[in-house]
């Protein structure tokens, strides 16, 4: 039985009530969703998730190129034979040839012919030089199976037997210069990452307290009619959580966005020079479907550090007020 | 229900405010609370309402020493207080109706079990038509009806009223004092903070009166 029914209705002084409205309110929401703090708030979190999606973005990019760059020159071999005095150096690379081609785990051989080997140079010497005045050397490339491990100690001592002067490079010293700059270009980002995160929980616990403050007397009125800290902290928290997740949305949707937009945009330039020098540098400049998974999740989880953080600051702040 | 021992009362560094308070409030009971401004009405409002703690003795309230109690414990107590404050304290961006209906929110009823109530109420203190306005439109005696039917709307055991009929014609302010007295017919525990004599008058009460941090009780 209620309170109401124990003790009664309360004595209506004389007057005729009209009947009472069936339909059920919609009741405002305890904390107003409205309000200057709470849409600094959504802003700081938006520029604070755009950054750190830019950010995932660019690490996410340049490693994938880089993988990219690795696996290309990692599935390359490059033979150079050099001209020596009493050698035929057209019978040597055909010899060479042949002995790599024998090598298992090798899948095609390109040796460059004597104009092959002159266009090559054509950026520096220019055309119309005659090639056999230069003790020009021939390059062969020999593509290797994906998956394969080659015994290169095999390989260059083949090599070596049918044309001495001739030099085998697998591109190692390049590929782990490569591997070090693509490390520590994902180091600088998870460096930059996690400042931006410290940078988004320091603004979002000002930015909480001054909500907070600007909340004060709806506090101190759930105080007064018996709210307990958890029950006004909940409330706080879901509206941190909405306006945190909300600032994430928006930051890491624009970005997203961007990121699609710059596809686009290396797509219309594809075939110009500027076009073809970004593609070298940063393949298509395009994110993989697995990136974009990526920075949603990373969106939601600044949303998430924000309520956190907010949580954080709401019970300091709520022990100081009553 | 409600114990004083030699309470004092001093804010921060500051001359005590209150001083040596010792009375008692029995449940069902009604009684004004008079004195000058400044006398400390308000602070011994706070105290009974547990938003100031005393600075020396003891306090309890409805059978707990308010000195061991944890903050949990408190906002528990609180829920069987009702307080009116000078200054309203409504919440702006909530309806008349929602603005009263806080104290069923706060306790988890739902909308459908309490909306009966709090429209009988809200009529009953002259805002039927005002239910669905927002407090920066309401008139000041609209504003302390609004918060008083707050404060009785839970049937608290306890009602604390801080110059509820201040805003108010005398009309208005016999109708209110008719809502307290019908409110402590049905067992709260009533006590009236005014400077109103011709309040006071109207109906017979035991009598507080503060003078100089001190307390004089009249039967």
């Amino acid at each position: 039985m209620s309170r109401t029914d124990q003790r009664g209705v309360l004595v209506d002084l004389g007057q005729e009530r009209p009947p009472l409205p069936a339909k059920a309110r919609n009741l405002s929401p305890i904390v107003p969703r409205a309000s200057i703090h709470g849409r600094a708030l959504v802003a700081v979190v938006a520029i604070m998730t755009f950054l750190a999606s830019m950010t995932t973005g660019a690490v996410l990019l340049v490693s994938a190129s880089a993988a990219e760059w690795q696996s290309d020159v990692a599935s390359e071999i490059t033979i150079q034979v050099r001209p020596q005095s009493g050698r035929d150096i057209e019978r040597d690379t055909a010899a060479v040839t042949e002995a790599i081609r024998a090598q298992a785990g090798i899948v095609e051989v390109k040796p460059f012919t004597k104009e092959e080997s002159g266009k090559l140079l054509e950026p520096w010497l220019g055309t119309g030089l005659s090639m056999d005045d230069l003790p020009v050397p021939r390059m062969i490339i020999a593509r290797v199976q994906p998956g394969t491990s080659l015994d290169l100690g095999a390989l260059r001592a083949r090599v070596t037997q049918v044309a001495p002067s001739a030099s085998v490079d697998d591109h190692r010293a390049w590929i782990e210069r490569m591997r070090s700059m693509t490390n520590a270009t994902v180091l600088a980002g998870i460096g930059i990452l996690a400042l931006v995160i410290v940078a988004t929980i320091i603004s979002v616990s000002f930015a909480t307290r001054g909500a907070m403050a600007a909340n004060r007397p709806i506090v101190e009125v759930l105080h007064f009619v018996g709210a307990g800290d958890r029950y006004i902290a909940n409330h706080f928290l879901r509206h941190f959580l909405r306006l945190g997740l909300e600032g994430g949305v928006i930051g890491g949707g624009v970005a997203m966005l961007l990121f699609g937009f710059s596809e686009s945009i290396a797509g219309w330039f594809s075939g110009t020079p500027v076009g073809d020098q970004f593609a070298a540098l940063l393949g298509t400049f395009s994110l993989r479907p697995s990136g974009y998974v990526v920075l949603a999740v990373q969106a939601v989880l600044i949303g998430a550090i924000t309520a956190v953080a907010s949580r954080q600051t709401l019970f300091a702040t709520l022990n100081d007020v009553d | 229900m409600v114990r004083f021992e030699n309470v004092g009362l001093r804010y921060g560094l500051g001359p005590e405010i209150l001083r040596d308070l010792s009375f008692q409030i029995p449940a069902h009971s009604f009684q004004f609370l008079t004195g000058p401004s400044g006398a400390g009405k308000t602070s011994l409002l706070r105290l009974l309402f547990l938003s100031h703690r005393p600075t020396r003795g003891l306090v309890n309230l409805f059978g707990h020493d308010v000195s061991q109690l944890g903050k949990d414990e408190i906002a528990d107590l609180r829920k069987r207080i009702g307080i009116v404050l000078q200054d309203f304290r409504l919440l702006d961006h909530m309806t008349t109706y929602e603005n009263v209906a806080l104290p069923f929110r706060v306790m988890g009823r739902s909308e459908s079990s309490y909306r009966k109530e709090v429209i009988d109420l809200l009529r009953w203190v002259g805002l039927g038509d005002r239910m669905d306005a927002l407090p920066p439109i309401l008139s000041g005696g609209e504003k302390q009806r609004a918060a008083i039917a707050r404060a009785v709307i839970s049937r608290p055991q306890l009602l604390l009223a801080d110059e509820p009929t201040g805003s108010v014609d005398p009309t208005l302010g016999r109708r209110l004092l008719r809502l307290f007295i019908e409110l402590n017919k049905s067992g709260t525990a009533v006590i009236i903070a005014t400077h109103d004599i011709a309040l006071m008058d109207q109906y017979e009460a035991r009598r507080f009166v503060l003078h100089q941090g001190r307390l004089h009780v009249y039967e």
